[in-house]
């Protein structure tokens, strides 16, 4: 919805005050998206896939090869430029992709599930780079994300969402506080979504989630 | 989801509005960007111009020959590998440009298609873009073809302005049958179905053409069909370029042209759909 994809099933959402539906290429002109599944073109080198959005997002020709050198550079890519994106390890598309999403320097970044299926090294190295970025730029990160130690550590706010539902918000300290002295957000999650696992449910419930799951991305 | 981030400025500030350039210019500059992409994947892959040259070197060499000795076919008094040689080129462009929606619906599924389509770039530029591309890579088969039409002697022109119109005549013909191609994705979602609906309809847009016989010798329903066959006026555009035969080489162009614009228009707006 965010990314102006999918229209709101009710209300509506702004950005920086831009209402999504109506200002969609403005919209898209002040985020960075990298969606759920590693996706460069495996085909192109990777300068070559950052110099594409560049060219898609009006970067002017002479900032485009400086600013693509600078986004790989920030990503930990330099070396690898010139190489094709399919010789990259999972790590590597997903710092290029954050490259790819950062070459029109966005307001807001968007990103779903960013170190999902990443080893435990490559994740650091994702997170590494987005805390440099926001250091350096102060961008705003929104980002989906179920290991929740992760959102414990890096996010200012988070937002517990359950079959749909937004649950519980606020800072992560807060919400602990809210159910005693050592609590953990896992701890938070389960309370708000009742303590145990869901029994019943068939196959078509997990397609369905499955189908929301990628409507979301 | 949850609305905004915090710290948002106030709307309307200057700084929120990044500007854009016109309209114009980022529609050339979408369709450039593409094209360029195209032609980097060229270069790091060059398999397909190869393996590309395989069927129309068939088509020239033994069914142009032996044609041509058989004298079945009617072509004034050209040979009929002269009279073929436009029709094949206009058969590989076709070839290639019909199964490009698969690419689209590739990058959909590895979600390269949303990252695209969450850039500020409208639907129609993303197809314009992927259209030219794919004439783009069509026109490896104007140097196939003329080489191998030179080698076998076929008495070709070689006014550059022919030539140029040439290049245009295979552009946009092949633009447009991709933009058929992403029509088609946008329909059947999958690759296995567009792989099927591609190889229904090649045949009949390609007998149901003038690329190997000229409309008079076919019966009346078959000129029927040639005659909203785009496929014709692109190879009866070629004809009269390269060959200096009688043509109507303008409004060719401009079916060809209007074509394109109304595949890019169908393809964009099932795009959505793809992508969903």
């Amino acid at each position: 919805m965010l990314t102006t994809l999918l229209p709101a099933a009710e209300g509506s959402a702004r950005i920086f005050g831009l209402d999504v539906a109506r200002n969609r290429m403005r919209v898209r002109r002040l985020i960075g998206y990298v969606p759920q599944m590693l996706s460069a073109d495996a085909s192109l080198t990777g300068r070559e896939n950052v110099a594409l959005f560049a060219r898609l997002f009006d970067v002017p020709r002479r900032e485009r090869t400086v600013r693509v050198a600078e986004a790989l550079e920030a990503m930990g890519l330099a070396d690898a430029a010139d190489r094709l994106a399919g010789t990259y390890s999972g790590g590597m598309i997903r710092r290029l992709e954050l490259a790819q999403a950062l070459i029109n320097r966005p307001r807001l970044l968007i990103l779903d599930e960013p170190t999902i299926g990443l080893d435990p090294i490559a994740r650091a190295a994702v997170w590494e780079r987005l805390q440099e970025l926001r250091a350096a730029s102060g961008t705003t990160i929104l980002l989906t994300t179920h290991y929740l130690d992760e959102a414990d550590h890096l996010c200012e706010r988070v937002a517990l969402m359950h079959r749909g539902r937004l649950r519980a918000v606020g800072a992560p300290e807060e919400l602990e506080a809210e159910l005693g002295p050592d609590a953990t957000l896992e701890d938070v999650f389960r309370r708000h979504t009742g303590e145990r696992l869901e029994e019943g449910g068939d196959i078509r419930d997990v397609r369905g989630t499955r189908r929301t799951a990628r409507r979301l991305a | 989801m949850t609305s905004a981030a915090p710290a948002a400025p106030p709307a309307g500030s200057p700084e929120a509005l990044p500007s854009s350039p016109p309209l114009w210019r980022s529609l050339a500059n979408r369709v450039v960007a593409l094209c360029l992409v195209e032609l980097q994947k060229l270069r790091h892959d060059r398999s397909e111009l190869y393996t590309r040259a395989i069927q129309p070197a068939l088509w020239l060499l033994i069914f142009g020959e032996t044609f041509t000795r058989l004298r079945a076919i009617p072509t004034g008094n050209i040979p009929y590998v002269d009279y073929l040689a436009p029709g094949i080129l206009a058969q590989s462009a076709l070839f290639m440009a019909i199964f490009y929606g698969i690419q689209i619906i590739w990058e959909r599924d590895v979600g390269l298609l949303t990252k695209l389509l969450v850039t500020p770039t409208p639907r129609a530029a993303l197809i314009a873009g992927k259209s030219f591309a794919a004439g783009l890579r069509a026109l490896s088969q104007v140097v196939v073809v003329l080489a191998l039409s030179a080698v076998l002697g076929v008495a070709l022109t070689w006014n550059p302005l022919d030539l140029l119109g040439t290049v245009a005549a295979t552009l946009l013909g092949a633009a447009f049958f991709a933009t058929v191609s992403m029509t088609i994705a946008g329909l059947a979602r999958s690759r296995e179905r567009l792989m099927g609906i591609g190889q229904a309809i090649t045949m009949p847009l390609f007998f149901g053409s003038n690329a190997l016989y000229p409309v008079s010798i076919m019966p009346g329903w078959l000129q029927a069909i040639s005659k909203v066959n785009p496929l014709s006026y692109q190879v009866d555009a070629l004809r009269g370029l390269l060959l200096g035969t009688h043509a109507h080489v303008a409004l060719d162009l401009a079916v060809l042209f209007v074509a394109a614009a109304l595949g890019i228009a169908a393809a964009s707006s099932l795009l959505g759909r793809l992508a969903r």
